[in-house]
């Protein structure tokens, strides 16, 4: 130590050192280049306002610190607060639906006083969490009875959020406690049993979706029904895209961004102002940089050491190539539009801290097993 | 130590999760192949259609509409006028809740459930990228106060408007007439017109009066603005444009001066009057009473007051010169004793010995003069001063209804004056062939007899009365009546209106001679209007007349006190002066005013004391009906 101190450059490289030890620099590069993508195509959508850009540069410095805490975190500490955030996860659930703030017709905020909170994203990152954990748990003992718990800690928080109503989330939920569930080996048969109860029961969820969810969908199918209504998003979204072409208008020249025909531009349509702007080349870029994000996740998955590591990056990595792609696909008009925003690129705190958090497990996992091996 | 068994299910359980992971990644790349798949969809293959959406989605052509044409007397004075005020409007696609939104603004400004129908009915029946008023007309403390918190109505927002003003109000209600929205008929009437492009943007047109007969001259030229609009509709940035064109200014042959006077001189009586220049066709008055106030109807006018105007038993809304029909009564004779002469039918010095009534050969019915007892030895000259009608009973029957029609259609009796405004009333002029034609009946000698003192089948309506008047002022040579003096175009030397003469009437000089002689006196002592050129500082000819308005039984005499005021006669006057060189011929009508020479020549003669000295007349001097007037008609 009274070298170090002593010795200012060995001092800097050990501080620095000790500062990247559990950041997995690869992976870093990837989600640092998408972030630049934020701050440069928000500039545009928010017609250069630096306010905004700057709250995003502050949205991804607070999400960066918590994504360092996380992988600086030994795993055990992140097994063992699977099942408090788990527990925490469900009570602010139900504090939303019995006492939640009610925001454009949906009750999804939860006012702790100092501040209004959205328990369903907290969700995220604690039901892959828990039911990674839950798998660890009893990993000598599966049996299908295993699977099926593990499929109620899965369904209780999306049935939650579906009632809130937030179709997007509980489908995003429900798609990363899926993967957990096929990576920790859910047979092939209980799947397609599964697969064809869904489709039975289609009718019946059906009739359980509020209307504007059900309007979103069948715009889907048909966009120019109502092109002045719920279509509009999508028949905007499809514009900027296709009219970007193959090299796009040019950065700031967006028409579609640039004379407000765009809804929601900064947050779940920033896609097609970096579409409109860059085209067919932009997004090739931009696919680029997310499938580079994906790879290094499916790299540390696969090199992760235990059950539960296995399952909580694979569940990670493939919920944030599930975002990238439902976000892309809802504004290029071939997914409804649920309310998705563009993983790292969408202007937003919350998700980015998500996100982030996510991101530090996974960097966690990759740093720390050479710990555990020992 | 490591038990073997778990050795293996341990390689066996990372064997089989990379394979899932593999399969994820498989599922992961096709995901993306879709993804891109559709980008090169949209971006390449369907390019063009996107970019032509694209297009046409920020470049809008919006019209920009013209400053509609003023309208002006004679003397320059405005009847017609456009002011520019702040509207409240709202881009009604731009707001999310619009009831909520109504409901906070009117927490600032005043919005009357009028003006939420008035909305609501815009609304159903507006294009897309418009906004729609609200509020007409606010005052600066209102868009003081919308202006500070506009903040809070995305979407809403302060426009300046012109709007149509009509300065002189009920006095040239029906002459001007008023402009109103556009409505589906109006939009009909436009495309069969093919007209219709020049109207993209304008909400109003002209509903009446002369604001419908000179709409095409009032509209203008709808001009463009290329502009990039956002998707509320609103302009950002024009492109490129192409200038509107106001309208032409509308410069009348009225005189706006004496219109109010004319219209002042009726005072509480209903009725019409018409003045015009014997020697082109100007039309220098035209007032029907009562009028209504046109600027009611600019914004659309509310149920309330359009069931009061509607509902009157006074019926503001006729336009009693161009379409009221009356009886002619009196002021026949000068036109039938003109027939006469025509015809050679009569002697102008033959008399007759007038018993107070007259009777046809082999008849027993008593057709009465409006004088018990008669007035005695009656020539020409002195039928038209006291008004015999027993001499135009033996005249009309001598020259049977034929050439009487045949001779007064010359007057323009019967059939429209071609007049510059729509909707004229052509009146009636009978024929024996009309007769059978309308009612398939003969003619009967009766007919012809009460015809010869304007009574029976004949109608005529002020306007016509006015024309004829004029040209028998101007000694057989009328003009078309026309309200248009010039219409000033911009930047083009506008020529004056040419007069449009008609047929000449053809008479005899010494004819028309001895009927305006006999004319001018009845405006003086011993004549039916005898007070009528009292003081006068020029020489005026005139004729009075009495309409019935119910008929009465043989044996009954008429007793004003005894009919409901809506049954009594109406009062004509005609009148031209100065006698030897006209310039302005009148015809008053005063609905159940009684007598022509008591009530009709008095208003008469205000307007013609302001026309040919300007003098104003006194104030406070309505005529009343029960001023004592020895002679009547």
């Amino acid at each position: 130590m009274i070298e170090l101190i002593r010795n200012p450059v060995l001092h800097r490289r050990e501080l620095l050192r000790r500062f990247t030890e559990h950041l997995d620099l690869v992976l870093l590069s990837a989600i640092g280049l998408l972030m630049m993508v934020s701050l440069f195509i928000l500039y545009s959508a928010t017609d250069g306002n630096w306010m905004r850009v700057f709250s995003q540069l502050i949205n991804i410095l607070a999400a960066f610190l918590a994504l360092w805490v996380v992988a600086n975190m030994p795993l055990h500490y992140l097994i063992r607060s699977a099942v408090p955030i788990y527990l925490l996860g469900m009570i602010l659930l139900l504090g939303v639906a019995l006492v939640g703030d009610i925001s454009h017709g949906a009750r999804r905020w939860l006012n702790i006083g100092i501040a209004t909170i959205q328990p369903s994203e907290l969700m995220k990152i604690a039901v892959p969490l828990m039911m990674a954990w839950y798998f660890e748990k009893h990993e000598a003992t599966l049996t299908l009875k295993n699977y099926f718990i593990a499929a109620l800690l899965l369904l209780m928080p999306v049935a939650l959020i579906a009632r809130q109503p937030d179709l997007g989330t509980a489908l995003l939920i429900s798609a990363s406690g899926f993967y957990v569930l096929f990576l920790a080996g859910l047979s092939w048969r209980v799947m397609i049993g599964m697969a064809i109860a869904a489709a039975a029961s289609a009718p019946f969820m059906w009739s359980m979706l509020h209307d504007y969810q059900r309007h979103r969908i069948l715009m889907l199918f048909d966009p120019s029904q109502d092109a002045l209504g719920k279509g509009y998003h999508t028949i905007q979204g499809m514009i900027a895209v296709g009219s970007g072409g193959l090299f796009g208008k040019g950065y700031l020249n967006g028409t579609q961004t640039h004379l407000d025909f765009l809804p929601e531009r900064t947050t779940d349509f920033i896609f097609a102002v970096w579409s409109e702007e860059f085209g067919f080349t932009g997004n090739l870029i931009l696919l680029a940089m997310y499938v580079f994000v994906i790879g290094r996740g499916f790299i540390i998955t696969a090199n992760a050491s235990t059950y539960f590591t296995r399952l909580m990056a694979g569940s990670i990595t493939l919920t944030f190539f599930t975002y990238a792609f439902v976000n892309m696909g809802m504004v290029s008009g071939i997914l409804p539009v649920v309310g998705v925003p563009l993983p790292l690129v969408s202007y937003g705190g919350t998700s980015m801290l998500t996100l982030l958090l996510g991101f530090g497990m996974l960097m966690s996992i990759h740093t720390h097993k050479q710990l555990v091996k020992t | 130590m490591i038990h073997p068994i778990e050795l293996k299910n341990h390689q066996q359980e990372i064997y089989y999760f990379r394979l899932r992971l593999v399969l994820s990644l498989v599922f992961v790349l096709i995901m993306l192949l879709i993804l891109l798949g559709r980008f090169f969809y949209l971006q390449w293959v369907r390019h063009d259609y996107f970019q032509t959406m694209a297009e046409s989605n920020r470049i809008a052509v919006v019209p920009v509409v013209p400053n509609r044409g003023l309208i002006v007397d004679r003397n320059g004075i405005i009847l017609a006028r456009n002011y520019s005020a702040y509207t409240l409007e709202i881009a009604t696609r731009k707001v999310e809740n619009l009831a909520q939104t109504i409901a906070e603004l009117s927490v600032i400004i005043d919005i009357q459930p009028k003006d939420l129908k008035r909305f609501r009915k815009l609304m159903a029946e507006s294009r897309n990228l418009e906004t729609l008023p609200i509020r007409n007309r606010l005052n600066d403390t209102e868009v003081a106060r919308f202006a500070a918190q506009s903040y809070r109505f995305p979407g809403v927002e302060i426009k300046a408007r012109l709007f149509r003003e009509y300065p002189y109000g009920e006095g040239t209600s029906h002459l001007i007439g008023y402009i109103g929205r556009i409505n589906e008929h109006d939009m009909q009437q436009l495309e069969e017109n093919e007209t219709a492009s020049n109207y993209i943007g304008s909400d109003y047109i002209g509903k009446t009066g002369l604001e419908q007969s000179y709409e095409a001259e009032l509209h203008g030229t709808t001009g463009f603005d290329q502009v990039e609009v956002d998707s509320g509709g609103r302009a950002v940035r024009a492109l490129s444009r192409s200038a509107p064109q106001s309208g032409n200014t509308l410069v009348l042959t009225l005189d706006a001066k004496l219109q109010e006077i004319a219209e002042q001189a009726f005072g509480s009586f209903r009725g019409a009057l018409v003045a015009i220049d014997p020697n082109n066709g100007d039309v220098l008055a035209f007032v029907s009473k009562p009028g209504y106030d046109p600027n009611l109807f600019v914004d659309g006018i509310d149920s309330e007051n359009w069931e009061a105007l509607n509902n009157s038993p006074d019926v503001p809304l006729n336009n009693r010169p161009l379409r009221g029909q009356y009886p002619l009564g009196s002021t026949i004779k000068p036109f039938m004793a003109l027939t006469g002469l025509h015809y050679q039918s009569r002697d102008p010095s033959r008399t007759i010995s007038d018993p107070g009534f007259f009777t046809l050969a082999g008849n027993a019915h008593h057709y009465r003069d409006w004088k018990k007892g008669g007035h005695g030895t009656v020539d020409m000259y002195k039928s038209i001063v006291i008004s015999c009608d027993t001499y135009y009973y033996g005249l009309a029957v001598e020259l049977g209804i034929d050439r009487m029609h045949d001779y007064l259609d010359l007057f323009g009796f019967g059939k429209k004056t071609g007049i510059d405004m729509e909707g004229e009333s052509s009146g009636l002029l009978p024929s024996t062939a009309w007769k059978m034609k309308r009612h398939k009946q003969l003619w009967y000698a009766g007919d012809t007899v009460s015809a010869g003192i304007g009574q029976g089948y004949m109608l005529a309506t002020p306007l016509q009365l006015a024309a004829a008047t004029a040209t028998l002022a101007n000694d057989g040579h009328g003009y078309r009546p026309h309200f248009i003096k010039q219409i000033q175009r911009h930047n083009q030397n506008s020529p004056l209106f040419q007069p449009q003469a008609n047929p000449v009437v053809p008479m005899l000089p010494q004819d028309i001679d001895l009927v305006k002689r006999a004319m001018e006196a009845v405006t003086q002592p011993g004549g039916t209007a005898a007070s009528a050129s009292a003081g006068a500082e020029y020489r005026l000819a005139g004729k009075t007349g009495t309409a019935q308005v119910v008929g009465m039984k043989q044996g009954e005499s008429y007793d004003a006190s005894k009919l409901s005021e809506y049954n009594r006669d109406h009062a004509w006057f005609l009148v031209f002066a100065p006698a030897d060189k006209p310039r302005i011929a009148i015809a008053v009508l005063a609905e159940n005013g009684g007598h022509g020479g008591s009530v009709a020549a008095p208003i008469a003669r205000k307007v013609l004391d302001y026309y040919l000295l300007g003098k104003l007349p006194k104030p406070v001097s309505a005529p009343a009906a029960t001023e004592p007037e020895t002679d009547h008609d």
